[in-house]
């Protein structure tokens, strides 16, 4: 049943909890006739103070505390947070460790990418509630959804001892290092692995989108000669191009009265991080075969449409398997497992690319090596603002939507970002009010 | 006509907490969807847009409670629930978050946040049990996959879960790894923390750090003597204790020890 908006009639849709988001929040938009009057996402997530309590704790706490932010992307908490505090020390990781770390975060980036793309967002393109009701019209697809999830999971035990909060992760490397055997005998899962991802980006590309592609500011890593994952510089498609230790000169957040997650903006102006800004920025980056894969699915060099991101993480899933593949054919056992770090007073910045986009953290330390101050910019609170531009814009140029269509597609558009509330949410419920 | 047996429901709540555990769950690879069929998931939001409306006949809950509004939350949620059981450090022992339990949480609020007067939040963090009665507690952080499935289904099948109670160090034994402490010393909480992750951090070449809390009745004070003797300084005793179940009584005994 259509709605027709009227003129002057004020309609208000609240979602009071997202479903299918990791952590909590909510959703209110308010519409005057044809104008967007108010939207605001709001995060609820309970704060739990971690840039406070970091300080006064030893830097080598470090990367097992930051793990406990997110239990969905610990692998991007432990690297971000491991290369400023080597930055801060100066040390330098590189080498077989640095490729096992490249290693590592591919397997988070499958497991999160897929957990994402069947569990989180699919069922808003097939009109299912969840994966397990998906799964009963269509068990092979969610089989084999769990089989490539499941490659990430072991991927990430064997590196890290367990896939969420690993223990293996250290600041100058890892505590123990892998056989060269252990690696190899996930070989055969991985190629398998990598087929699934492959028919992954097939199915995905061939959904309905809605027409919509925002003109965004894109922000990721890059560094030549690979896909951005553990570092680089900063750049996006208007022209920037920093170091990350120039982070804070550029990026800033802002606290705003309706969400516990703080809104960060590049010169005060909204911009994207995540999947989209790193394959727009990235594309020539990825092998060919991956690129192949990705036009047949219908994917340009750019993509501006964030209800494609879904194919572009199934993109990057299936790019994250060859990765692994070939860093484990060019793995050469090191030794030792890490290089050694002497505590010393001094600070530093690190960034990586988390699956939802980058990941901050700045360092300040004593002599003895305890933190004095710390600084964690995760990706939802960069995006929070860019996911209520698009709100505001996609509900603008959609009105005559039904109300559960409109309320769909808000929750989808709030799903595009892959948000992970608990860094910085889950059911939407919608209520449309209308003011006489 | 003959009546259809109902399946019994699984709602799982979130509170102040990372959502590891309650991923945990849909780490189950292997099993999430025996776990789907065998129970009707009827509140699961990281999962599923279906809310269906108590009771439950099984709650998990993951998070500790620091907010007003939470306080209330889980109020209604034991009273809609047939049995709850919590999982994790955060639900059992106010989780990572109850570090703020042993410092100004004004101070932290106006270190983290612009503008603190848009915060509302609990001096501490607190467990669940502190709030309503709980029938089980599953420990870790996060908690382990095998035992999330042995905890619903004992709790599907009305039986006591078989979750063992001796330290890590039983486990270091079972899976024939060499002490970590006696041959190399590195400092170890093993031998005070429960079981149940099988002993990973040892076999990972490191000191078990205590992220499923406090064994039955742990005998701290000869840990730390231990320690002490290893070279580890009385901060970092302290620190040691005060983590993940900083709000679990023999870690903050034996935190408080160290002052
Ligand atoms: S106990 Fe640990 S893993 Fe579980 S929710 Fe809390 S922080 Fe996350
Ligand atoms: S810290 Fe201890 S309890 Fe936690 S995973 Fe390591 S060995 Fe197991």
């Amino acid at each position: 049943m259509g709605e027709t908006p009227k003129p002057n009639r004020t309609r208000t849709l609240r979602v009071g909890n997202l479903a299918r988001v990791e952590g909590e929040g909510a959703l209110y938009v308010r519409v005057k006739g044809r104008q967007v009057e108010e939207v605001r996402l709001e995060i609820f997530e309970p704060p739990r103070f971690f840039e406070a309590f970091l300080r006064g704790r030893s830097f080598t706490e470090v990367p097992d505390i930051t793990a406990r932010i997110c239990g969905i992307c610990p692998v991007a908490y432990q690297m971000s947070s491991c290369q400023a505090l080597e930055a801060a020390l100066g040390v330098q990781v590189e080498g077989p460790l640095k490729a096992l770390r490249r290693l590592l975060y591919c397997g988070e980036w499958i497991e999160s990418h897929t957990l994402h793309i069947y569990f989180l967002h699919l069922p808003d393109f097939l009109g299912y509630p969840d994966a397990v009701r998906l799964a009963q019209d269509q068990p092979q697809r969610v089989q084999e959804a769990l089989a490539l999830k499941k490659t990430g999971s072991e991927l990430m035990t064997l590196l890290g001892g367990r896939e969420i909060h690993p223990i293996n992760v250290k600041v100058g490397g890892f505590y123990r290092v892998p056989r060269k055997a252990e690696l190899l005998a996930l070989r055969d899962r991985l190629e398998r692995a990598r087929e699934i991802a492959q028919r992954t980006v097939r199915f995905v590309g061939s959904l309905d989108f809605p027409d919509f592609a925002p003109d965004y500011t894109f922000v990721s890593l890059r560094q030549e000669g690979e896909y951005p994952i553990l570092g680089g510089r900063l750049v996006s498609n208007r022209g920037l191009d920093i170091a990350v230790a120039e982070f804070e000169q550029y990026f800033h957040e802002e606290h705003v009265a309706h969400s516990n997650a703080l809104h960060a903006t590049l010169k005060g102006q909204p911009y994207l991080v995540g999947p989209l800004a790193r394959y727009n920025l990235n594309h020539d980056q990825l092998p060919a075969s991956v690129q192949a894969v990705a036009r047949e699915a219908g994917l340009g060099s750019v993509c501006r449409n964030p209800f494609q991101s879904i194919v572009v993480r199934a993109v990057e899933t299936l790019y994250a398997c060859e990765e692994a593949l070939h860093l484990i054919d060019a793995y050469e056992e090191p030794d030792p497992p890490s290089v050694p770090v002497t505590p010393r007073a001094g600070a530093g910045a690190g960034c990586s690319e988390a699956p939802r986009g980058i990941l901050y953290h700045r360092y300040r330390m004593d002599e003895q090596g305890l933190i004095a101050e710390a600084k964690i910019v995760p990706p939802t609170s960069q995006n929070q603002k860019m996911i209520e531009e698009d709100l505001r814009q996609f509900v603008a140029a959609n009105l005559e939507l039904s109300r559960p269509e409109l309320t769909l597609r808000c929750e989808q558009t709030i799903r595009n970002y892959d948000p992970c509330i608990s860094c910085a949410t889950h059911f939407l419920r919608l209520d449309i009010e209308h003011e006489p | 006509m003959p009546r259809k047996q109902r399946k019994p429901t699984l709602a799982v709540w979130k509170f102040a907490s990372c959502d590891g555990c309650q991923l945990s769950l849909l780490d189950c690879e292997d099993e999430l969807l025996a776990v789907a069929g065998a129970v009707q998931i009827a509140h699961f939001l990281e999962a599923s847009s279906t809310v269906m409306p108590g009771p439950y006949d099984l709650s998990l809950v993951e998070g500790s409670i620091t907010t007003p509004h939470d306080a209330l939350r889980i109020q209604a949620i034991r009273k809609n629930s047939r049995f709850l059981v919590t999982i994790g450090a955060c639900a059992t022992a106010g989780g990572i978050q109850a570090l703020r339990n042993f410092a100004d949480v004004e101070e932290f609020t106006r270190i983290v946040y612009a503008r603190p007067e848009y915060i509302q939040t609990l001096k501490h963090s607190t467990p669940i049990s502190a709030h309503v009665p709980v029938d089980f507690e599953l420990r870790g952080c996060p908690i382990s996959k095998g035992q999330l499935l042995e905890v619903i289904s004992a709790f599907l099948h009305r039986r006591k879960p078989n979750i063992p109670q001796h330290s890590v160090c039983l486990e270091c034994k079972a899976r024939g790894t060499v002490c970590v402490m006696v041959a190399q010393g590195i400092p170890c909480l093993g031998p005070v923390t429960q079981a149940g992750c099988g002993a990973i951090c040892p076999a990972y070449q490191r000191g078990c750090y205590g992220c499923f809390g406090p064994q039955e009745n742990p005998n701290t004070v000869a840990l730390s003597a231990w320690w002490t003797q290893l070279g580890v300084d009385e901060a970092a005793q302290q620190r040691a204790f005060r983590t993940y179940n900083a709000g679990a009584r023999a870690f903050s005994k034996e935190a408080e020890r160290h002052g």
